[in-house]
């Protein structure tokens, strides 16, 4: 399998690497970027675990090709820490009890910051359409539903400037050649 | 182990084309969310190199061209929603897209592979046959930028496969603006509303005036190898007063004009009733709601 190099800014750290062309996103975040806070679960874009933002925009990162990041933003759960409504989102799953296994939250919680970005004060309905590519095989879903309504409160009512991107990686070996 | 030892990213259409017939053995790249998860499942092999398209202008963008709205080969279903031409003129590609898989996936996936992909259920077949949709495919003729139009009930052959030559890219999905008085219905039906294959879909529209349909398209979806147009139950709306009897008749058209097949979706007996009982449906709430 011929190698591509790539380059991509990972959660704000301009990174390079060198990638199997048939390599999925997720593959390269995980195994060579080492950023494990993306998930594994089904591999075809059905669960959503492993759900990232690429430009701002929110993907399944198993159906993207890695060698489609180059010259493009990516924003993990990771980046997410440094990102005020990653964070508000973050705050609100732990106080509702949002969490069981906890293997789906990562994509749960980038999935909400999409979904609030683009409609700050959804409905409930909204929320559940938001989240309908995003599994929790606990069934915990009402406490994250709650989670993501809680997180809509005391939010402008305008979408808030795209925060995605600026976060600092909480790995510094994400830079490789 | 795959033959897969090329890849390229074209950054013209041109260029794309130049290179598709250069080197033949060839995977076309756009949105991914299909061919990754069936190259991964042993459903498709790739070819010598991967071209990825996504870095092509030529495919991208929504625009209106004189009686025509092109839509980009890349345009996501994402894109396609929440555009204010779609929405203006198609708005039954923003109802199709409220029913595509996930948030993520209408991100990702595009159009043009919906399109090229050719499944019997595809969710955006159906809607763009009672469009009237025609595919613009490009390739190169005589050293020179070659585009065609295609109608696309021509377009697809079986399942997975099109008409599509081997050194052809789709380029753009083309839909005429429609008349005064147009009316445009699609229903998928499947076990739950978000990422699922439809047992069935089906599509209706045509121009209502006075309580008469005219124009009239039909089109179904999972029914056969392909989406299929239907004509018996087109020939049973064309120019009739759109009351119970006429209803009652393109019921059981499209109910006698489909071979679908039982798999582990749906039985055959099933569709057929399925089809039978929308278009019915369908049809009454076109005509109580005009």
């Amino acid at each position: 399998m011929s190698q591509q190099a790539i380059n991509f800014t990972l959660n704000g750290v301009p990174t390079r690497v060198s990638v199997p062309v048939d390599m999925s996103a997720l593959e390269m975040i995980r195994n060579v970027a080492g950023l494990t806070g993306t998930k594994y679960g089904c591999g075809e874009g059905e669960c959503g675990a492993c759900t990232i933002l690429l430009d701002g925009v929110s993907l399944n990162s198993c159906l993207l090709f890695a060698v489609e990041c180059d010259g493009r933003q990516l924003t993990t759960i990771e980046g997410l820490a440094s990102d005020p409504l990653g964070l508000r989102i973050e705050k609100a799953f732990v106080e509702a009890g949002a969490v069981q296994c906890g293997f789906c939250t990562p994509g749960m919680v980038v999935q909400a910051k999409q979904l609030l970005e683009q409609n700050p004060h959804p409905t409930r309905e909204e929320i559940q359409r938001g989240i309908e590519g995003n599994l929790c095989r606990c069934t915990g879903y009402v406490k994250i539903i709650d989670a993501i309504e809680a997180a809509t409160k005391d939010l402008p009512p305008a979408p808030l400037p795209g925060e995605g991107g600026n976060g600092r990686s909480l790995r510094s070996g994400t830079n490789k050649e | 182990m795959t033959a897969l030892d090329n890849y390229i990213a074209p950054t013209s259409l041109e260029q794309a084309v130049e290179q598709l017939q250069e080197l033949g053995e060839v995977t076309i790249l756009a949105g991914g969310t299909d061919l990754m998860p069936q190259a991964n499942a042993g459903r498709v092999k790739f070819k010598r190199t991967l071209m990825n398209i996504r870095r092509i202008p030529e495919l991208r963008g929504i625009t209106r061209e004189g009686d025509e709205i092109r839509i980009g080969a890349l345009a996501t279903i994402s894109e396609i929603m929440t555009h204010p031409l779609i929405r203006e003129y198609l708005p039954l590609l923003v109802t199709v897209g409220d029913h595509f898989a996930s948030s993520q996936i209408r991100n990702a996936g595009t159009l043009g592979g919906n399109v090229c992909n050719a499944s019997p259920a595809g969710d955006t077949l159906v809607p763009l046959l009672v469009l009237g949709a025609s595919v613009e495919l490009a390739s190169m003729l005589d050293d020179k930028l070659f585009r065609r139009s295609m109608p696309l009930p021509e377009f697809f052959v079986g399942p997975g496969k099109t008409r599509l030559a081997p050194a052809e890219l789709l380029a753009a999905v083309r839909i005429p603006v429609p008349p005064k008085g147009f009316v445009a219905r699609f229903h998928k039906f499947g076990t739950r509303p978000a990422l699922d294959i439809s047992a069935i879909s089906i599509g209706i529209s045509g121009v209502l005036d006075k309580g008469t349909l005219s124009q009239v398209r039909v089109a179904f979806g999972a029914v056969g190898p392909t989406p299929v147009c239907g004509a018996a139950t087109e020939e049973a709306l064309e120019g009739k007063k759109l009351d119970a009897a006429t209803i009652a008749a393109a019921a059981v058209a499209a109910r006698d004009e489909v071979h679908p097949i039982s798999d582990v979706r749906a039985s055959d007996w099933y569709r057929k009733e399925m089809i039978h009982n929308m278009t019915k449906r369908i049809l009454e709430d076109v005509s109580a709601s005009h």
